[in-house]
């Protein structure tokens, strides 16, 4: 029995997240009068809010080091998109190379600061901080000003999806928007997008089922078998509901692939690896993991360039989204990266958090982002209301840690 | 009204699972020098802890009577008010702020919160005037030496109008000029304007030079108050404070040693603070396989800056030396190099520095050696998992579950998860740094027949310990330490507690 309850707490702490989530969206799902979950705004969520997700991964490991932060990304955002117009409008080079030099010159940009705050010891909020100035300038150096329009790789990144492989291949059945009046258009569903999340979700399952078979063979422990099957069934669920959302708008979209990705290299990363514990561990006690041979330097090192290059990608995403390099980019993005870490359960002293919380942060960011839009509400009321929830994510986050130390 | 300035009469101070102090009875004559003296954790600095108030009232027992009515101090600005101040080993100066700030800290020349800058710099003039201190009172604190910094230490307490000072350790860290300086700067406060002192100190010269009487604690117990008007001699009070009969608080054992297997020639390390000051000096020592070899010293001796120098220089500048294993020589730049030669380090700081409390006890394990459950950067979580089971077993770490976070575990299954640590990192030199401390009988017990097994396994164990007893108990041979240098080397079983503590006092007194 008290396997069964470490078990619950440690998912209820794993999962407790994904609650607040379906929280917030019913919250604004009523508020916007349902708009929000139309499957074209669902789709535009994704794509106009890649740029948190991907800046909140790397973010997550700044903060897991110690609390520590990186403040230049949203300008790190500009400077990616200012090497865009410049390599790819001004000079003319082919839009994948193009591509690959803008995220180059953030991850340089990310080695830099790394070099600065693991090697000099210039404290990250500090050197961070020259480089949010830095950046910035540099960005208005090469555009002068200006904005340059983008086109090519960058357009199908940042608003392209992947083409319908059989068209109005989808039997009558399945066809249930129509009713439910989710869209004010005549429902479209696409094959792609329906297969993809269908594949995925049962190569998901199997993938459980074989490796918990493999575990139990090899006498590791496995997790009790009815609280498996619900976690799967809940996925399977999941997955597919929201494949079946986007194929009613314009299918899979390219940029959602990249972040499947991005979230499966790091969190693979920072579970499953070497490098991953090293970082937990200089958060939870940089006294005890330096004595236990972490290479404390080198991991600050590591996770600054790392988010020198995730804020390429990101600009790369945003340049794209907007079709244009554009001086005035990235404005206040790393405090949306920071507070998606910080309401994805980040601790402020480093050593606690997941890239799971920071996706579903991000997401949280999202949808309120996006659901206050559509309510018309003020921008100056949104950013207060952002800053009201990031304020008690952390505020209840401690409470119940000191409740929990008391009880 | 007696004579006795302060009484403390039956005192009792319990910590969980240990009692520090048991019924302790201590009186200090109105005007005299009083010694406190006894070994690491015979209670001291615990009893002066009861006495300024870090401990409230309320969380001991007993009576404190100073100038004849009771006190009951919540805090230290209790006692202050009364009259005590309490300047402890570690100086509590902001090496940032001037001589004149610091002395006024926490009691500024101010009205309305606002300090009257004349009044403080001209009432430090002449407080600094009174220890001796010749430097200008806008002098910071971090430009002048340890031996100074002590001297505003007194300046500060004397602002306070204190009547009785507490000094911890005064001399710990000054060279022998500094020393006689503050020794008889107290002297002449104690005579000329009857300042009433307690003196903690582990140089019984000095205390048989400056005390009135002395008092020696055992065990959590007062032993017995001496009387120094006529100086009593040193063996007289190393008697009280180890005279205590060792029973079988040790596992046996039949040592089976075979050839030398680590050795450390000629090392030498500096401060890394202030790098003209020799912290090791020319050490020699070595260990045969299956030995345990332990290293004897008073707190500060400077056994664990030799042990963390050698481990991957964790400590130190201008490191010097040769480490010879298994009769090469190895070079250790870091520590993880020196982790993939085979040596453990166990700190001494179980809680700062040894120990992810945020994290449960399977990760804190495997920590250490992460590659042995790696297979091409991926960590094998549930080969992590079988790990921390068997090591939870097999020391017997009392928890709910692998699963639990080492925070909140007792002291002593803490340092069994460490020691577990640091037995997966599979190393054949393990040095073992106050590996029983903060840790209850029963748990020592345990620890103790850990440390055995790894001998009997045929490794290399150093044991850093600051209770003799223990040293005496568990290990093979032992080097003495003294002020960063080896004083004597002996076979355990020839040793006695008397002869290690005369050694190193004499060491001292040679210097």
């Amino acid at each position: 029995m008290d396997r069964f309850r470490d078990f619950l707490n440690r998912s209820l702490r794993q999962y407790g997240m994904i609650i607040a989530l379906v929280a917030i969206i019913i919250f604004f799902g009523f508020m916007t009068g349902g708009r929000l979950i139309w499957p074209r705004n669902v789709s535009m969520l994704v794509r106009q809010n890649a740029y948190v997700l991907i800046l909140a991964i790397g973010m997550m490991f700044c903060i897991l080091t110690g609390g520590n932060v990186d403040l230049s990304v949203g300008s790190l955002v500009a400077l990616v998109s200012a090497m865009s117009g410049l390599t790819l409008t001004r000079l003319g080079l082919p839009s994948w190379l193009a591509i690959l030099l803008s995220v180059l010159t953030g991850l340089l940009a990310g080695i830099w600061q790394g070099f600065w705050i693991a090697y000099v010891k210039v404290p990250p909020f500090i050197a961070t901080l020259s480089g949010m100035l830095i950046f910035r300038g540099i960005n208005n150096i090469i555009l002068d000003g200006q904005t340059l329009p983008l086109s090519g790789l960058y357009v199908t990144i940042g608003t392209g999806s992947v083409p319908d492989i059989a068209p109005n291949t989808v039997p009558d059945f399945l066809r249930i928007g129509d009713l439910l009046r989710l869209q004010n258009k005549p429902e479209y569903l696409n094959t792609t997008m329906l297969v993809t999340g269908l594949v995925l979700s049962v190569i998901y399952v199997l993938v459980v089922i074989f490796s918990r078979q493999s575990k139990k063979k090899r006498g590791y422990e496995v997790q009790p078998l009815h609280l498996v099957i619900i976690r799967v069934i809940a996925f399977f669920v999941a997955i597919n509901l929201f494949s079946y959302w986007l194929a009613m708008d314009d299918g899979l979209p390219i940029m959602l692939i990249l972040l499947v990705i991005l979230y499966g290299i790091y969190n693979f990363i920072a579970n499953r690896t070497v490098l991953g514990r090293h970082i937990y561990a200089m958060g939870g006690n940089i006294k005890a993991a330096e004595l236990s041979g972490v290479n404390t330097r080198r991991m600050m090192f590591l996770v600054y360039s790392n988010m020198g290059l995730l804020a390429g990608v990101a600009g790369i995403v945003t340049a794209g989204r907007l079709m244009a390099a554009s001086p005035n980019v990235g404005m206040s993005f790393e405090l949306d990266a920071i507070g998606a870490c910080f309401i994805g359960g980040a601790s402020a002293y480093g050593g606690v958090g997941t890239i799971w919380g920071a996706v579903v942060g991000a997401f949280i960011m999202g949808v309120m982002n996006n659901g206050m839009s559509i309510m018309g509400l003020d921008v100056f009321l949104q950013s207060v209301a952002k800053g009201m929830v990031v304020l008690l994510a952390v505020a209840f986050d401690m409470y119940s840690k000191s409740k929990s130390r008391l009880g | 009204m007696s004579e006795y300035i302060l009484e403390m009469k039956n005192i009792t101070k319990e910590f969980p699972g240990v009692v520090a102090l048991s019924d302790v009875t201590f009186k200090v004559r109105k005007g005299e020098i009083h010694a406190l003296v006894g070994e690491n954790g015979a209670g001291k600095s615990t009893l002066m802890n009861v006495l300024s108030g870090i401990y409230p009232y309320g969380t001991y027992s007993g009576e404190i009577i100073f100038k004849g009515a009771e006190c009951r101090f919540r805090n230290i600005r209790d006692s202050e008010a009364a009259g005590i101040a309490i300047i402890h080993q570690e100086l509590a100066l902001n090496p940032f702020m001037t001589i004149a700030e610091n002395i006024f800290l926490g009691n500024e020349r101010a009205r309305n919160g606002v300090i009257n800058w004349d009044e403080t710099n001209r009432e430090a003039a002449g407080l600094m005037k009174r220890v001796g201190l010749s430097e200008k009172h806008s002098t910071l604190v971090k430009n002048i030496g340890v031996g100074k910094q002590q001297l505003v230490e007194i300046a500060k307490a004397l602002g306070k109008n204190c009547e009785l000072l507490i000094l911890d350790e005064p001399t710990a860290a000054l060279n022998d000029d500094d020393s006689d300086h503050l020794l008889r700067l107290l002297q002449t406060l104690n005579r000329e304007h009857g300042l009433t002192c307690i003196l903690i100190s582990h140089k019984l010269h000095e205390v048989i030079k400056i005390a009135h009487s002395i008092t020696v604690l055992r065990d959590g117990k007062t032993i017995e108050t001496l009387d120094n008007s006529v100086p009593v001699s040193e063996n007289r009070i190393i008697r009280g404070m180890v005279g205590r009969e060792l029973t079988d608080r040790f596992p046996k054992r039949t040592p089976k040693i075979g050839e030398i297997g680590f050795e450390i020639r000629d090392w030498v390390v500096y401060d890394p603070l202030d790098e003209e000051r020799i912290i090791i000096d020319h050490v020699n020592l070595y260990v045969r396989k299956g030995e345990i070899v332990g290293l004897a010293g008073l707190m500060g001796a400077g056994r664990t800056e030799l042990a963390m120098s050698v481990f991957g220089r964790a400590y130190g500048k201008k490191i010097s030396g040769t480490l010879i294993k298994d009769g090469k020589e190895i070079t250790l730049h870091n520590i993880s190099q020196a982790i993939d030669n085979g040596i453990a380090y166990v700190t001494e700081d179980r809680k700062t520095a040894g120990l992810i409390h945020i994290q449960d006890i399977k990760r804190n394990i495997t920590l250490a050696n992460l590659k042995e459950i790696t297979n091409r950067f991926v960590i094998n979580e549930d080969e992590e998992i079988l790990i921390g089971k068997d090591y939870r077993e097999r020391f017997n770490i009392k928890s709910t579950s692998v699963f639990q976070k080492v925070g909140n575990l007792s002291g002593g299954n803490q340092q069994k998860v460490v020691l577990s640590k640091w037995i997966f990192a599979a190393p054949d030199v393990l040095i073992l740094d106050e590996p029983t401390r903060g840790i209850d009988v029963g748990a020592k017990y345990e620890i103790y027949k850990i440390i055995l097994q790894l001998a009997d396994a045929g490794k290399c164990i150093i044991m850093i310990s600051s209770e003799l007893p223990e040293i005496l108990g568990i290990t093979d041979r032992l080097y003495i330490i003294n002020e960063g240098r080896v004083v004597g080397e002996m076979k355990t079983s020839e040793a006695t507690q008397e002869e290690i503590m005369s050694i190193i006092i004499r060491s001292s007194a040679e210097r």
